[in-house]
């Protein structure tokens, strides 16, 4: 039985799609089978950065309306053969959705593969509601900046109300992902620090990852950033997310701060 | 031919109890009016998602001067919901409906006990007009019961909203900014208040808000309110208690 985790933020923007073709690809590396979903009717961009768009046919909309097969919407990854795709549509929108629909879809995913990683929607109403339902794990987007801390903390109180594990009393699982962090401009105050951050959402912190052009090198060429540079800095705090959400207790290092002696000599290699 | 009846379940109805805004207009209107422009404008938006009762006992105004207030108010955006304390002389169908505590002669079989509540924003007083007791002529009946309070764990998440006028609220954690804490009673927050905190709205005006950290972006006793920019600057960021001192607001660090 695999395990359902939604990658959700509120605010759009902010890399969950790129955190969620990066983490589901760092975990197929290991062996283990992946799916990400695209819950983004009508905008999808999943398809984009996994380099699937030529080889979309059918779509999460097309299985939930029983116009086609599940197995004919997946699309296997040519890099990764553990890794999957199940795209959005792009021509119909989120009320193409129905709640049955999505938990036929997602029962029948937990049954194929270890990890079900939703790619959820901006916002709050019924795309990003659906996408995080059958969640077991949240990983909560975040950018180190204000407006972004304010819509992940109603991101988590939906997740508190609107899921079916919060339902049935039971809590799900929250981790925080804080993207985009540029440790210059948070010395210079221009984005918040990482403690500010965990202090106003108090979420454990999954991981740190760096702003980095490597990102927007890999989504041009069509491939998760874990797999097209696995050395980057962006890449190696992705692999270590996926360590701590298997359960390892890796201490978080925020990307850039004291540098070691020897780190200063050598140059900028980040370790 | 007889019409079947299909629909083999009946239609529910429920009861809810609501907490609104109760408005006492006096007269001369335009000048009540008056100091209502400048209460919206001091908060641009405060009454707009809330729903208002309009109080017009004893006010010696018929139906027309009514209608028209009415009318003055929802061009400022103030929407009401009914109408409390009004001569049935007063009353249309083109205007408001009239809350009372009790449910006039029912024809749904809802649940009556929780409609008490509604539209109130003082404590019950358990006259009928008919045989009015002297004693309580002056201020309402006190509460004899003990005050519940409602006890909150968790930290209160962007865009929650505490509701309980009931009584005293505690939140062991931190209130977010975007949510909301509405009590009856006071409100005590164990942890940083970054968001609303409305404290005594049934007309309790010896309630007072505690906080470790003061960050609030509204704050409020028995209907009178400071934003976060009425505050004073020094008190941001520290332990403090907020109470009311007749009609002001009054802020001092803990400890």
């Amino acid at each position: 039985m695999g395990k359902v985790i939604v990658v959700t933020s509120g605010k759009g923007g902010v890399g969950k799609t790129t955190s969620s073709a990066a983490l589901g690809a760092a975990l197929a590396q290991n062996g283990e089978r992946v799916v990400v979903v695209d819950f983004d009717v009508g905008l999808r961009n999943l398809d984009l950065v996994m380099g699937a768009e030529r080889r979309v046919v059918y779509d999460l909309v097309n299985v939930i309306q029983g116009e086609a097969k599940l197995t004919q919407a997946l699309i296997r990854d040519k890099r990764v053969e553990t890794l999957y795709l199940l795209p959005a549509s792009q021509t119909r929108d989120k009320d193409n959705l129905t709640p049955e629909g999505v938990e036929q879809v997602i029962t029948a995913l937990k049954n194929a593969f270890d990890w079900v990683i939703c790619d959820s929607p901006a916002g709050i109403e019924r795309g990003a509601t659906l996408a995080m339902r059958h969640a077991d794990v949240a990983i909560v987007v975040t950018n180190p900046e204000v407006s972004s801390v304010r819509d992940s903390d109603r991101i988590i109180g939906l997740l508190d109300s609107k899921t079916l594990k919060a339902e049935n009393g039971e809590r799900v699982e929250k981790h925080l992902l804080l993207t985009r962090y540029d440790a210059a401009r948070a010395e210079r105050g221009d984005m918040l620090k990482v403690d500010d951050v965990l202090e106003i959402l108090s979420i454990p912190l999954l991981g740190i990852i760096p702003e980095s052009m490597d990102v927007l090198r890999a989504s041009n060429v069509g491939a998760p950033v874990t797999l097209a540079d696995g050395r980057c800095a962006p890449s190696l705090a992705y692999f270590e997310a996926t360590r701590r959400l298997k359960g390892e207790n890796l201490p978080v290092t925020i990307p850039g701060d004291k540098r070691s002696f020897l780190g200063k000599i050598f140059g900028r290699k980040a370790a | 031919m007889t019409d079947v009846l299909t629909q083999p379940r009946p239609i529910r109805l429920k009861g809810r109890s609501f907490l609104a805004l109760s408005l006492t207009p006096e007269l001369p209107f335009e000048d009540w009016l008056a100091r209502l422009d400048d209460l919206a404008r001091r908060s641009a938006g405060f009454f707009l998602r809330r729903p208002v009762i309009l109080d017009v006992e004893g006010l010696d105004i018929d139906r027309q001067q009514l209608r028209d207030l009415v009318s003055e108010l929802s061009a400022r955006n103030v929407r009401v919901m009914g109408l409390e304390g009004a001569r049935s002389a007063l009353l249309g169908a083109d205007l408001p409906p009239a809350m009372t505590d009790g449910r006039p002669a029912a024809d749904i079989e809802a649940p009556v006990s929780d409609q008490a509540d509604a539209g109130r924003n003082q404590h019950v007083e358990a006259a009928a007009p008919a045989s009015p007791q002297p004693t309580q002529a002056q201020a309402p009946a006190p509460q004899a019961s003990p005050m519940p309070s409602m006890v909150v764990n968790r930290p209160v998440r962007s865009g929650q909203s505490i509701f309980f006028p009931e009584g005293d609220v505690t939140i062991v954690g931190s209130v977010a900014s975007g949510a909301e804490i509405v009590a009856g009673g006071s409100i005590h927050v164990y942890g940083p208040l970054r968001g609303r905190a409305m404290a005594g709205t049934t007309g309790n005006a010896s309630a007072r808000i505690f906080c470790r950290k003061l960050e609030a972006e509204l704050i409020a006793i028995d209907g009178f309110y400071k934003t976060a920019d009425d505050l004073e600057p020094d008190l941001r960021g520290k332990p403090v208690q907020i109470w009311l001192d007749g009609e002001t607001i009054k802020a001092a660090t803990l400890g």
